[in-house]
């Protein structure tokens, strides 16, 4: 395993350590619908978050919660009926321009297409194309970016990031489906960090392999992020599993963010009911056995989202005025710096910083 | 299924398809009642009419209505389809259902036979048997077509059934015991009636194209009119070389609006699966996305400002 | 960075163990060998049906089948067609199982009768000098109906409710829902008898000397194929764009569409190479099944057009109750199809390094 980075040539300009912890993406109200016949549901509603470089953020929640909606918006790969209806994706790109990347048009997007905005879909099965030896589907994408590039250059490229997932190289001559689940998912990542990403988005990189391979891959992508310095955005329904490697995690339902804040602040004060329930129903591995709760109910239908919060019909705490006043996400506490949380239980701030 | 009949195109092509049966059905009390004629009858004063006047769709070389022929050909074609149509939707369900849902060495059998009666040339198959039975009537025809029609129906059948065989409820009932008969008629073949329909609708239309074909090349005696014989015969008798279109095209059109309902039926079938094909959602979204490029207009410029 | 960070992982994966090279190329051969073995059971189901159908035909066909050569020759058939009738269907005298062995028999010394219609030529004589000809009209017309409908079928469905999809796709329906032969007529009528641009019956010039290394002749066998092939063309293209159009619907919601577009490659890259190659793979096992159609197609179009392939002998063959010269050309056929089967198979074994069988 060689310890230089992945290309010394660009690598003094790219993921930079001296702009980590920069903003790199403000994302703002952001809205994302499923156009149908009958009306528009909502995907995504208003969300709102900062991802500074090098940051990793961890995005939760249930299965129809918006998280899968909301990644497709971010990398603009989504397909109709989904449509991003309003909000910005404020992209600060390593030459210092910012970018909206919903109004940014196709031609001028696809050049940042991973070079800055990487994505590691689930299953690699699906996602690497079945008919293409790994090589092609690595050269493919580094020649598209760099285009005076030589062949030689190329396949030297291809075996060094191969072996930095732990991946013999001659295994790119191999065909996907000749390579085993695990090797497959680690290629997929090896391939999202082709070009030197600035942002890697992943979308449940692990749910398709076993434990052993999941904590496996997951090291090795720590370990790649603090080497090359790349964001992350992670989504998962793992809770857990975001606790052990996020900076920040947020919490997604019907279509909103319900609380955002570090690990250890969600895990040990879950403000919101909701956080409080998917903690209790997903323990972290080193924890002590306790009993496990789940949350009682179901997620709403998005077509037809409960009036007020959409989790009061769920929700244990609920007060009177859930069922009509929608809370915003709203900071609570001057000393847990940006903490957010969307609930009625918690009385927010002023902007001038005295708890109520 | 309530969704099934709102589908715009399922509703059109069923249209279509219930006029024809409807035509095959008073086909013959509209030629003599309304229309005054038969399809034979010989109008020596107007032998191969332009359309108008007293023979609205014109005549033939010898002087025969086109349209008392085509409305009466409409009921041979038909016949013929349905008929063929029953047999082979019938066929393939006895083979594909069972195969699928008995599965093992039955399952292997049945597919082979299926897959080498599909991978069979059929058309010259029925030709040569149609050619050693020295007069073919219409029943033997339709028996002959779906005799050649089931393996494809067959297959989608099978596909299906070894599917729900697969399902919980199914596995279920496999658990308490019920016969295999009765589940099979029971709780089986109530799931398949959609594709049953469906491939019953294509089968009729396969049916109609077929006799239509070898009744071109003279299979089939007799002297009953199919839209197959009127383009036969406008073919044998010069109609075509003397541009008496009105003779050869309506029959062939009439096969191809057929054709094109059960493939607006099908269409209708795959939106209701794909919602993005759907053209009301279509119009939606494309509200929604003048929408976003109206802000993109606004906006102007790749570069916001921070 | 939090405390979290430092969780206990495990230690750096070893690298993959490579286990050489698992070509598909074993797969593949193994493929083939089954389909192979399938292709030569069907052979043998059409062999045996080609055997039986006349046998259990209502009425006698050897009788009439001599009840023809008398009317066509005009006078009592002699010893020597009785003989050779006697040989087609097997002496009465034998078993079925002898009568059986027996015409396997023949088969293998490629004895396949003498033709009626056209006695005493024998049957394969005939069959040579149609095949040719049959060979030329539906390979050249399959393929290029094959591509072009490929490519426009993957054009439409990569923006399905797209402009050109929701126009163009109603349309097609209606092209591919129009019969063969009357598709044809229509050809005739407004290319060869309205407009004059090319002969409408006929494969070649019968005025230019019938050679190979004629100049003139090839063009007139060009000319004169023309009206046909355009017919099995459009038939064609219509079929496959439709069904291309359905498989490229699906497959440009694959996720490895999706990575492709992620990655930033042009368009068309991501259309051809990712869903269109993808999308490809259904269609070409397509055309392993509708071969035996394609063959109706070409049949109807031969006898329109009284172009002189296997199609239009078949018919003649039909209408005059040439028995032997039928189940030939019926037997050729169906090899042919089988042989054209084995063709696509393997190309599917070259484009899909996965080659396992469909379902």
């Amino acid at each position: 395993m060689t310890a230089r980075p992945l290309d010394t040539a660009r690598s003094a300009s790219a993921p930079s350590s001296a702009l980590r912890g920069e903003p790199l993406l403000d994302v703002s109200r952001l809205t994302v619908e499923y156009v149908t016949e009958r009306g528009a549901v909502l995907a995504c509603n208003e969300v709102s978050f900062t991802l500074r470089r090098g940051e990793i953020l961890g995005l939760a929640g249930e299965s129809g919660s918006g998280k899968s909606s909301l990644i497709t918006a971010l990398t603009r790969l989504q397909r109709l009926p989904a449509l991003t209806t309003g909000g910005e994706i404020r992209y600060h790109t390593r030459d210092g321009h910012l970018l909206d990347l919903v109004t940014l048009d196709e031609r001028r997007l696809r050049p940042l297409r991973w070079t800055e905005l990487a994505i590691v879909l689930q299953s690699a099965m699906a996602a690497f194309n079945p008919v293409m030896r790994l090589k092609a589907q690595f050269a493919d994408v580094i020649v598209e970016h760099q285009p005076g590039i030589t062949g030689d250059e190329v396949a030297e490229r291809t075996g060094r990031l191969l072996r930095m997932v732990g991946i013999a190289p001659e295994r790119a001559h191999s065909y996907p489906h000749e390579l085993s689940g695990g090797m497959r998912q680690r290629a997929l990542i090896a391939l999202a960090l082709a070009c030197e990403p600035e942002l890697v988005v992943m979308d449940e990189p692990t749910t398709a392999v076993d434990v052993v391979m999941q904590r496996q891959i997951m090291a090795q992508i720590l370990r790649l992020q603090r080497r090359l310095g790349f964001a992350v955005v992670f989504v998962t329904h793992d809770l857990s599993l975001l606790m052990e490697i996020a900076d920040r995690i947020a919490i997604m339902y019907a279509g909103r963010i319900v609380e955002i804040g570090a690990p250890q602040q969600l895990y040990t004060d879950p403000l919101h009911p909701y956080t409080r329930g998917l903690r209790d129903a997903f323990p972290p591995l080193h924890a002590p056995l306790t009993k496990l709760a789940g949350i009682p109910g179901s997620p709403p239908d998005l077509r037809d989202p409960p009036p007020g919060c959409a989790f009061h019909p769920r929700c244990a705490q609920r007060l009177p005025e859930c069922e009509q006043v929608l809370p915003r996400l709203h900071q609570v506490l001057p000393q847990h710096g940006e903490r957010q949380v969307a609930c009625l239980l918690h009385d927010s701030i002023d902007p001038g910083g005295e708890a109520s | 299924m309530s969704q099934f009949l709102t589908n715009g195109k399922v509703r059109i092509g069923l249209a279509v398809f219930g006029a024809f049966l409807l035509i095959a059905l008073i086909g013959s009390w509209l030629v003599s009642s309304v229309l005054g004629t038969d399809p034979h009858r010989i109008d020596y004063d107007a032998l191969g009419a332009a359309p108008g006047g007293e023979h609205l769709l014109g005549t033939t070389t010898s002087g025969q209505d086109v349209l008392a022929q085509l409305i009466t050909g409409c009921r041979g074609s038909v016949a013929v389809g349905l008929l063929s149509g029953v047999l082979a939707v019938g066929v393939a369900a006895l083979v594909g259902v069972t195969g699928g849902f008995i599965g093992g060495r039955t399952d292997q059998m049945l597919t082979a036979v299926t897959n080498i009666f599909a991978t069979l040339p059929s058309f010259p198959l029925m030709l040569i048997v149609a050619g050693y039975m020295a007069n073919v009537g219409p029943v033997a025809i339709a028996l002959l077509i779906g005799l050649f029609e089931w393996p494809v129906c067959a297959r989608y059948l099978r596909a299906q059934t070894l599917s729900l065989r697969g399902r919980d409820f199914v596995q279920a009932l496999r658990m308490v015991g019920e016969s295999r008969w009765r589940m099979v008629l029971v709780e089986i073949m109530p799931h398949l009636t959609g594709i049953l329909s469906s491939l019953f609708l294509r089968a009729v239309v396969t049916g109609v194209f077929t006799e239509a074909g070898l009744r071109f090349l003279g299979i089939g005696g007799g002297d009953s009119v199919t839209w197959g014989t009127m383009i036969a015969f406008a073919q044998q008798q010069e109609g075509v070389v003397r541009g008496m279109w009105w003779w050869f095209a309506p029959p062939g059109l009439f096969i191809a609006l057929l054709g094109t309902a059960t493939a607006l039926v099908n269409f209708g079938l795959d939106e209701i699966g794909n919602p993005v094909l759907r053209h009301s959602s279509r119009a939606a979204v494309r509200r929604a996305t003048a929408h976003m490029a109206a802000r993109r207009d606004r906006t102007n410029t790749v570069e916001v400002a921070s | 960075m939090t405390a979290t960070r430092a969780a206990p992982v495990q230690a750096p994966t070893q690298l993959g163990k490579y286990r050489g090279p698992r070509t598909g190329s074993r797969a593949g051969w193994s493929f083939l060998l089954r389909r192979l073995g399938f292709y030569l059971v069907t052979a043998w189901a059409a062999i045996t049906l080609n055997f039986l159908i006349p046998r259990f035909m209502p009425g006698d066909p050897a009788v009439a089948l001599m009840k023809n050569l008398q009317q066509a020759s005009g006078t009592v058939p002699n010893a020597a067609a009785m003989q050779a009738v006697r040989m087609f269907y097997g002496d009465p005298q034998q078993n079925l199982l002898q009568q059986y062995l027996e015409y396997w028999k023949s088969l293998a010394h490629f004895d396949f009768g003498l033709s009626v219609s056209h006695y005493p030529t024998p049957v394969s004589d005939i069959v040579l000098e149609a095949l040719p000809w049959t060979v030329l009209l539906a390979g050249a017309t399959t393929v290029i109906g094959w591509l072009l409908g490929t490519l426009l079928g993957a054009f439409l469905g990569w923006k399905p409710g797209g402009r050109a999809d929701s126009l163009l796709t109603p349309i097609t329906a209606f092209f591919y829902s129009l019969p063969p032969f009357w598709l044809a007529l229509l050809v005739i009528y407004v290319f060869g008898f309205t407009l004059g641009w090319f002969p409408i019956s006929g494969g070649y010039d019968p005025d230019v000397p019938f050679q190979m290394n004629n100049l003139w002749f090839l063009l007139s066998v060009l000319r004169y194929g023309t009206l046909p092939a355009f017919t099995l063309i459009f038939i064609g293209i219509n079929g496959w764009l439709f069904a291309m159009r359905n498989v490229m619907v699906t497959t440009v919601g694959e996720d490895y569409v999706l990575l492709a577009r992620a990655k930033g490659l042009r368009p068309h890259r991501v259309m051809l190479r990712y869903a269109a190659r993808n999308a490809l793979l259904p269609n070409v096992s397509g055309l392993a099944l509708a071969l035996g159609s394609i063959f109706g197609g070409v049949i109807v179009a031969e006898i329109v057009f009284t172009y002189p392939g296997l199609g239009y002998v078949l018919f003649q063959a039909v209408s005059s109750h040439d028995f032997p010269l039928m189940q030939t050309i019926f037997l050729l056929i169906t090899l042919g199809v089988l042989a054209a089967n084995l063709i696509a198979d393997s190309t599917y074994v070259l484009l899909d390094p996965r080659t396992r069988e469909q379902r």
